[in-house]
């Protein structure tokens, strides 16, 4: 059975609309990419998944619970699904250490000794554990949104969504990023990821969809999608985005 | 508890408004004409340890970190003990011109600071002194700058004024604060009257906070000054 | 001295006006409509009256329907309520430019809005309280002095006994100016504590930014 599923979920804003009956469906252990150009929905789309933004219509299933029912503890759902923004949202008064530790202790409601080794493993596994103390001004980009992954994985969530999380960085400092969501993919974690990375999207992705007008417009294994895309737009882009960003792995 | 309001108050009160707006609008002229020359040696008066700078410095100090209260006391009775006497209106008026110009002095500082330096620069470059620049360059685009603060400060002053009424005993001649305490001392209607006297004070602030926002807008630059302040 | 008496009264309204503008503050920004529009008003008519008609207010107001109150607590109710009004101001503004995405991370990490606000929101926004806090205080310091008007014997009214007896006439300019000095010394000692607090509580990355 599909960990998550999302079934043809709509979206207006004013008089735009967004998503128009996106449908999608993660297995475990899936990594999976949605590329597409600027303002087709797809930030939308995840953050109407753990319900950041209302959808208007649809479904959404983890496993065989429905996030979107009224009746959803939503606290306890979006405890269970990872979110790594584009621009980090670490808090700002919080030591690394302490932003790993907030939702443990809040939320999971960790014991303080249990909470802090718990967060000191997951700074080491983004390779963070000396910038415990630091604040979050005083890291660079790419270790902020490092400590924003770890942050998610410590509440041990069992998808993690990426919103753009490389968008925001200088392009040398894409990479340390990117290694450490490669890491992740090859441990097993599932995962949704929104990005214009498509040298990651290649090498990692199980599938990649491509998402345009608020609507799914193909999806398939990177090779397919990159050598032979059925719609032509796809292609397009493909090439467009691939000039622009380059293959950076 | 019934309530009861009279429109015999309203002459009387009305009365009082006069002259509270009087010695309002006089004291902010004054304090206008003093702060901006403070403000302007504090900035460019040479510096932090030339005389004229120190002397504003401290009467800024002084002046920000008293009451208004104590200060229109010294005034009112603590000078006649020395044989220096003021009106009760007199005496209002100078308290009220030298606490709000030790004010607006920082108003008018903090606008001028604001305006960019090579504004200075650029107007030394084409050949005004030093005098000319403040003048001509950076006072017009400070005192644009200063609306918002000086605003609020002209509030103060509105609702400060109220203390004009703990210097005269002698009703006859008082502000709309001193207006509702002689009423209230016939009548016996508290309630009514202070709730009437701050209705009275609140339309005031609410017609000058209006005119001040026109007068902003009519003034404004293209570039200058920041949008969005919140009041 | 009767200063002892404007620090009492001065404890006791910055704590009064402390937690209701925090409380009102809150509503303010997080209350759906209606609740936030009456606090809008509340403060807006706090801040037009002037302080004295406030204080009359409290003091004889009650009077009139059988109801005395002391005029130590009128000047806490009156300068208190008059405090939480600039002090709502002072925390809505710092509570509006926390940037929308810590609430988002917040509530993406599973924590209530509660949570989000008393673990997230509000320790930064009371940190960028403090600035115009200082300012609060200082104005809210010399306002005690006006309760000597509802007959409070307070430090202004105590120097103002000194001219009963007209022997100590000669007295009297050297008394106002102490007090002036004592309020001055009260004033830089206050803010130089909120400055020390304001430096330990310090965090990279978070001022205020204009």
């Amino acid at each position: 059975m599909a960990l998550l599923r999302v079934e043809e979920l709509y979206k207006r804003y004013g008089r735009e609309e967004v998503l128009r009956g996106v449908s999608l469906s993660v297995a475990r252990g899936e990594t999976k990419v949605l590329i597409g150009p600027s303002g087709t929905g797809k930030s939308t789309l995840l953050r109407c998944i753990n319900r950041l933004t209302e959808p208007d219509r649809g479904q959404v299933w983890l496993e065989d619970a429905e996030i979107t029912s009224p009746n959803t503890d939503l606290n306890r759902v979006r405890a269970k699904i990872g979110f790594v923004f584009q621009d980090f949202n670490l808090f700002t008064h919080l030591t690394a250490l302490d932003n790993v530790r907030l939702g443990l202790l809040r939320v999971r409601g960790l014991g303080r000794k249990e909470a802090t080794e718990r967060a000191m493993s997951e700074l080491a596994r983004v390779g963070l554990a000396e910038k415990a103390n630091s604040y979050p001004a005083q890291l660079s980009g790419g270790q902020q949104q490092r400590v924003s992954i770890a942050r998610a994985l410590a509440m041990d969530p069992q998808l993690i969504l990426f919103d753009e999380p490389t968008s925001a960085l200088d392009p040398e400092l894409i990479g340390e990023v990117l290694g450490v969501m490669v890491q992740l993919a090859k441990e097993g974690m599932t995962m949704i990821v929104v990005t214009h990375e498509m040298g990651f999207a290649r090498s990692v992705a199980d599938e990649i969809v491509f998402m345009e007008h608020g609507v799914i417009a193909e999806k398939g294994p990177p090779e397919q999608m990159f050598r032979s895309p059925k719609v032509p737009r796809t292609g397009e882009f493909l090439r467009k985005i691939s000039e622009l960003y380059g293959e950076s792995k | 508890m019934s309530l009861a309001f009279d429109w015999a108050w309203v002459p009387r009160l009305a009365q009082g408004l006069a002259l509270t707006a009087q010695i309002t609008a006089l004291s902010m002229a004054l304090g206008a004409g003093l702060g901006l020359a403070l403000g302007v040696v504090r900035v460019y008066g040479g510096g932090r340890w030339s005389p004229l700078y120190w002397l504003a410095s401290a009467y800024v100090h002084f002046f920000r970190g008293t009451p208004l209260l104590v200060q229109l006391m010294t005034i009112y009775v603590g000078l006649p003990t020395v044989g220096i006497r003021f009106s009760p209106f007199m005496a209002a008026l100078v308290a009220m011109t030298l606490n709000t110009a030790a004010y607006q002095a920082e108003y008018f500082r903090g606008a001028i600071q604001s305006v960019k330096a090579g504004q200075m620069i650029a107007a030394r470059s084409v050949g005004l002194t030093r005098l000319q620049a403040i003048r001509h360059v950076i006072l017009p685009q400070a005192l644009r700058l200063v609306i918002p603060p000086w605003s609020n400060e002209l509030i103060y002053m509105l609702k400060y004024s109220s203390i004009f009424s703990l210097t005269v005993l002698t009703p006859e001649r008082t502000d709309l604060f001193g207006a509702a305490r002689d009423l209230v001392g016939r009548n016996f209607r508290y309630f009514e009257v202070y709730i009437l006297v701050a209705l009275m004070y609140l339309a005031l602030v609410l017609l000058l906070t209006l005119l001040l926002r026109w007068i902003e807008e009519r003034v404004r630059i293209p570039g200058l000054g920041t949008p969005g302040r919140g009041i | 001295m009767g200063l002892l008496v404007n620090v009492e009264l001065l404890l006791g309204l910055i704590a009064l006006g402390f937690v209701v503008g925090l409380v009102m503050a809150l509503v303010e920004v997080y209350a759906p409509r209606p609740l936030a529009f009456g606090a809008t008003v509340y403060s807006w008519f706090l801040r037009g009256v002037p302080e004295l008609v406030l204080l009359f207010l409290f003091f004889f107001g009650p009077e009139q329907f059988g109801i005395r109150v002391s005029a130590f607590l009128a000047a806490v109710l009156a300068l208190g309520l008059r405090s939480s009004a600039y002090q709502a101001q002072i925390f809505r503004g710092a509570l509006q430019s926390i940037p929308h995405g810590q609430m988002l991370a917040a509530r993406a990490l599973g924590m209530s809005r509660l949570q989000a606000i008393s673990h997230v929101i509000l320790p930064q926004a009371l940190r960028l309280s403090l600035a115009g806090w200082s300012n609060e205080f200082s104005s809210v310091l010399k306002d005690t002095s006006l309760a000597s008007a509802i007959g409070l014997v307070e430090v202004m009214r105590r120097a103002g006994r000194i001219t009963k007896d007209p022997r100590n006439l000669p007295l009297f300019l050297p008394t106002l100016f102490l007090v002036a000095c004592m309020f001055l010394v009260l004033t830089y000692a206050g803010n130089a504590m909120i400055g020390l607090a304001e430096k330990r509580l310090r965090v990279p990355g978070l001022e205020m930014r204009r």
